[in-house]
Order: C-alpha cells, then sequence, then structure tokens
C-alpha cells in the first residue's frame, strides 16, 4: 500500500504553500474589511446604520485614557534610557552636550511611535480579538445580524476611528514624556537647565520629524485594529481558540508595526 | 375539521389553509464543499403556526434554521419569509425584513458587555427614534411578559441558564415581530424550567399571534409547543405534519427519533476489523 511521507520535500511545499494562500486570504479580508468599516463610517447614516458617536467615545477611553498610566511610565523610561545611554556614547567624543539632538529625534520618530504601537497592540489589539472571538463563538455575531445590525458597522467601526484618534494622540503624549523623562536626567548629568533643554531639542528637531512619527503611528493604528479584528473573526474551538487568536493578533500587530516602521523610514528617508 | 385547524395546547385557534403564508422554502439544497446537507426542502409555514423542526445531530436542522435567518445562501431553491425572497434581498431591505423577525439563539447570545436591559433594548435603540423613557417603558413590558421583571440591571453571566433564555426571548420579541425563531429553546434546562419555556412560547403566541419556528430535539417540547412538525433526517423532510400524524408516523426513523431509539448499524466484521488495523496490517 503507497503511503505518503509526512516530512519530506512535497510535504513542506504543500505546508508552504497553504500557509501562502492563508496569508493571501487574510489579507484580503483585511483590506475588505477596512473598506467596509469606511464604508460604515461615511454612508452609514445613509443605510440607517450610524456610527455611534458614543460608541467611539467609549473605545477611545478604554484605549487611550486606560493606556495613559503605563504608557507614560514606559515613555519616561525610555527617555531616561536614551538620554543616559547617548550620554555615555558622546563622553567618547567630549560631545555630551549634543545628547539632545540624539534624543529628539530618536523619540519623536521612533521610539514614541513604536512604543505606542506596541502598548496598544498588547492591550486593546488583544482585547478587540478576544472580544469579536467571544462574541463568534457565543453567537453575539449571528445576533447582531439578525437584529438587523450590520457587525462591522457595530464592532470595527468604532474601534477602528478610535485607534486612528487615540494612537497619534498617544504617541504624541509619549514623546512629550519620553523629552521630559530625557530632560531630567540631562539636567542632573549635564547641568543643563531644562529651559535649555527644551530649547536645544527644539533646535534640533522640525515639524518633519514630528509627522514623520504620527504619520507612522496612524498606521500602526489601522494595523493593530484590523489585524485584532481579522484574528477575532477566525477564531474556532472555543475557549482555547480565543487564546490563540488573541496571542496571534498581538504578535502579528508587532511584527506588522516593526515592518512597517523600516518600510515607512525607507519611504521617508528616500 | 381538519386536526391542523383545531384549537391548540394554549387555545389559540390554530394556523389553517385561510391564513397568509409567512414562510415558504421552495426546493432548498445546500452543500457544504462536497458534502449536500439539505436535499429538496419543501415547506411552508403560515401566520400563527407553530412549527417545530426535530431531527437528531447532523440532520441539518441548524443549518435549515440558518437559512431561514438569512444567514446562509443556499445552493439552489428559495427562501421566502413574508412574501420576499430573502436571498435577492439588498441589505437594506433585508435590514429592514429583520426588524419583523425575532431570533432566540440556543446559547441566549446576549452581549456579554451589556446589562440585560441593554441587551434587550439594543433592537429599539438601533431601529427606532423613540425616547429613552418610552424604550425602559417597553422593555420592562418584555420582561415582565417573559417573567423576568426586576433583572434588567444584571449582567448576562449572573443569570442562570433559565433565565438567559428568557432575556434571550425578550430580546428577541421587543420589536414585536411577525415571526420568531427559537433555536434549541429548552436545550439543557431541567424538566421544570423546560416546562415553562414550552409555556412561555405558547404565551408569546396567544399574546401576539406571532408565527414560530422552533428548533429542537426535545421530543416532551415539541409534543407540547406544535401545531406541526417537520422531523428531517441526513438533509431530507422524513414527515411533515400535525403532531398526532407524526406520532402516529410509520416512518421508523421518526419513530426511532420520538422514542429516543439509537440507530443501531449493521456491522460488517471484515470492515469493522480493517478499520481498526488501517496502516498496521495490509
Amino acid at each position: 500500500m503507497a503511503t505518503v511521507s509526512k516530512g519530506g520535500p512535497a510535504a513542506l511545499l504543500e505546508r508552504l504553500g497553504r500557509a501562502t494562500i492563508n496569508a493571501i486570504s487574510e489579507i484580503g479580508y483585511a483590506a475588505s474589511l477596512l473598506w467596509e468599516a469606511l464604508y460604515w463610517l461615511v454612508l452609514g447614516h445613509f443605510r440607517k446604520q450610524p456610527v455611534r458617536v458614543s460608541h467611539v467615545f467609549e473605545q477611545a477611553m478604554q484605549i487611550g485614557v486606560a493606556a495613559l498610566p503605563i504608557l507614560t511610565v514606559l515613555s519616561a523610561t525610555i527617555g531616561v534610557m536614551l538620554a543616559l545611554q547617548g550620554i555615555h556614547t558622546l563622553a567618547i567624543f567630549g560631545a555630551e552636550e549634543r545628547v539632545t539632538t540624539g534624543i529628539a529625534l530618536s523619540v519623536s520618530r521612533e521610539f514614541a511611535p513604536l512604543i505606542t504601537g506596541i502598548l496598544v497592540a498588547g492591550r486593546s489589539g488583544s482585547a478587540l480579538a478576544a472580544r469579536i472571538g467571544t462574541m463568534r463563538i457565543t453567537q453575539e455575531i449571528d445576533a447582531l445580524r439578525v437584529i438587523g445590525i450590520a457587525p462591522v458597522r457595530f464592532l470595527v467601526t468604532p474601534p477602528l476611528l478610535a485607534m486612528i484618534v487615540m494612537v497619534p494622540a498617544l504617541t504624541l503624549w509619549a514623546i512629550l514624556v519620553a523629552l521630559l523623562g530625557g530632560g531630567l536626567l540631562v539636567s542632573m548629568e549635564l547641568d543643563m537647565t531644562l529651559a535649555v533643554y527644551f530649547e536645544r531639542i527644539l533646535e534640533d528637531s522640525s515639524l518633519d520629524d514630528l509627522l514623520h512619527g504620527l504619520g507612522k503611528s496612524l498606521i500602526f493604528a489601522v494595523l493593530i485594529a484590523v489585524i485584532g479584528v481579522v484574528n477575532g473573526a477566525a477564531v474556532t474551538g472555543g475557549a482555547e481558540g480565543v487564546g490563540r487568536a488573541t496571542t496571534r493578533s498581538v504578535v502579528h500587530a508587532i511584527s506588522a508595526i516593526v515592518i512597517t516602521d523600516m518600510i515607512f523610514v525607507f519611504l521617508w528617508t528616500l | 375539521m381538519r386536526d391542523a385547524d383545531k384549537p391548540g395546547p394554549d387555545g389559540h385557534e390554530k394556523t389553517g389553509p385561510h391564513r397568509d403564508a409567512v414562510i415558504e422554502v421552495e426546493n432548498l439544497v445546500t452543500h457544504y464543499g462536497e458534502h449536500r446537507v439539505l436535499n429538496d426542502i419543501n415547506l411552508t409555514v403560515r401566520a400563527g403556526e407553530i412549527l417545530v423542526i426535530m431531527g437528531g445531530s447532523g440532520s441539518g436542522k441548524s443549518t435549515l434554521l440558518n437559512h431561514l435567518l438569512g444567514l446562509l445562501n443556499p445552493t439552489h431553491g428559495t427562501v421566502r419569509l413574508l412574501g420576499e425572497d430573502i436571498n435577492t434581498l439588498s441589505l437594506l431591505e433585508m435590514t429592514d425584513l429583520r426588524r419583523k423577525m425575532g431570533v432566540a439563539f440556543q446559547g441566549g447570545a446576549l452581549f456579554s458587555s451589556m446589562t440585560v436591559g441593554d441587551n434587550i433594548l439594543l433592537p429599539l435603540r438601533e431601529h427606532t427614534r423613540l425616547d429613552e423613557q418610552t424604550m425602559r417603558i417597553m422593555m420592562r413590558l418584555k420582561m415582565e411578559v417573559v417573567n423576568l421583571a426586576g433583572a434588567e440591571d444584571l449582567m448576562p453571566a449572573e443569570l442562570s441558564g433559565g433565565m438567559i433564555k428568557r432575556a434571550a426571548f425578550a430580546r428577541a420579541v421587543i420589536m414585536d415581530p411577525q415571526i420568531l425563531f427559537c433555536d434549541e429553546p429548552s436545550a439543557g434546562l431541567d424538566p421544570i424550567v423546560a416546562s415553562s419555556i414550552d409555556k412561555l412560547i405558547l404565551d408569546l403566541r396567544a399574546a401576539f399571534d406571532m408565527t414560530i419556528v422552533v428548533v429542537t430535539h426535545e421530543r416532551e417540547s415539541a409534543l407540547a409547543i406544535a401545531d406541526r412538525i417537520c422531523v428531517l433526517d441526513r438533509g431530507e423532510i422524513l414527515v411533515l405534519d400535525t403532531v398526532e400524524n407524526v406520532k402516529n408516523s410509520p416512518e421508523p426513523r421518526v419513530q426511532d427519533l420520538l422514542n429516543r431509539r439509537a440507530e443501531v448499524p449493521e456491522v460488517d466484521p471484515d470492515a469493522y476489523l480493517a478499520r481498526l488495523t488501517r496502516g498496521i496490517l495490509s
């Protein structure tokens, strides 16, 4: 009797093929989801299915305001860390005073959007995946449909909109706190007043740097929301499936954020 | 007088040929991949009727319910609700039609992040422009009807199985639908609570003259509430008739289902041995 090898090159190729098809299918689904979410945002009112401002506000509170304490701690820590590392490195060349340039550019262009994106992916992207996954297995999404509520309008558009508003806002907050954290360290280490420190920060950075960071955070917001929903909607297999989807959504979102960050930097600096 | 036209268990005048057809299924065929799940289903449900769809696991009753709810597209055939072919309706038309339907899901499908009251109010908030006070009065009225008064501020996680079903019924009827669908309404409940759910279904029909479709495998419930019973087996209708006629059906598989007799397949010893030793002996 002929047997099929489970570990041969053909099986490996088959697995690779399946994974590729699944990935393309998920990207397609994510694109259609994004399109449908925007459709309801723009046309929902005319289709008797308006996106409720109260739902967006509720999501904005959870995604944005509730994340402020931990984001503040992390941003301040990163500011201090950058200042310490910068002073230590520049001391080799006797150029410690130039640490402000490094802090200004790396915080506004890289660290603040990245840490905000990763934090929101871990807190809110995973919560979104878990919520939608649980609703799927408990037939709550079917219930929405039979009540006559478009699930994407009700479940996806509010968090997407809230992320688009709150992630850049959190990024701006992270920039300010990280700069302040770095400033406190610099003022202690280099006998530089905070006023002078911020004056130099403003001299060393431009509006372009700020827009670079905020632009990236806007893309991260869309990625986190869409990846959370796609993973939640794909849940099968009960509570264990919800757990898997939650983990998968965090891993995918963080990977997407880091890769997008690289592409963004590459394109911005062309 | 035909059996189907006699007063039902709740004293309600049963459906008859003089009442409008509310649900019409014609030549419905559904495939999941290569597997045919429903095969040439034809049935009509008239206004005010309680139709119970029965069948064992894998008989296709949940798939049929999903078609009636417009959650699935058939491979072939049509499903008409209130005269509308639901597979040709636009999203807006389907939304309008859904306002005339209520569904009580098996597990309740209450939104776990909302209180019971907010769950019941959701269809009103989404589809009407009533003021909050009026909506709350309507919500309390429906909670009284389902014997759940005073539970509006509880979260779904704080409810018992029977209360969850009652809350699901209250949400399903909050818009005064013309058709009510119930998926396994008494499954997983003790006999007393199950019996109270059966009574609730009859009360809802008597109070609101709804057409009700119940999917269940609970024999006692089916016999207690049905005007007619549709027995499905392997995707086909075995019998669709009044309760008495179904009880007296000569079809062995109907009797097996009603009398809870397991179907014992004939075993071919050689095939059985080959199945057990597959891949070991050749």
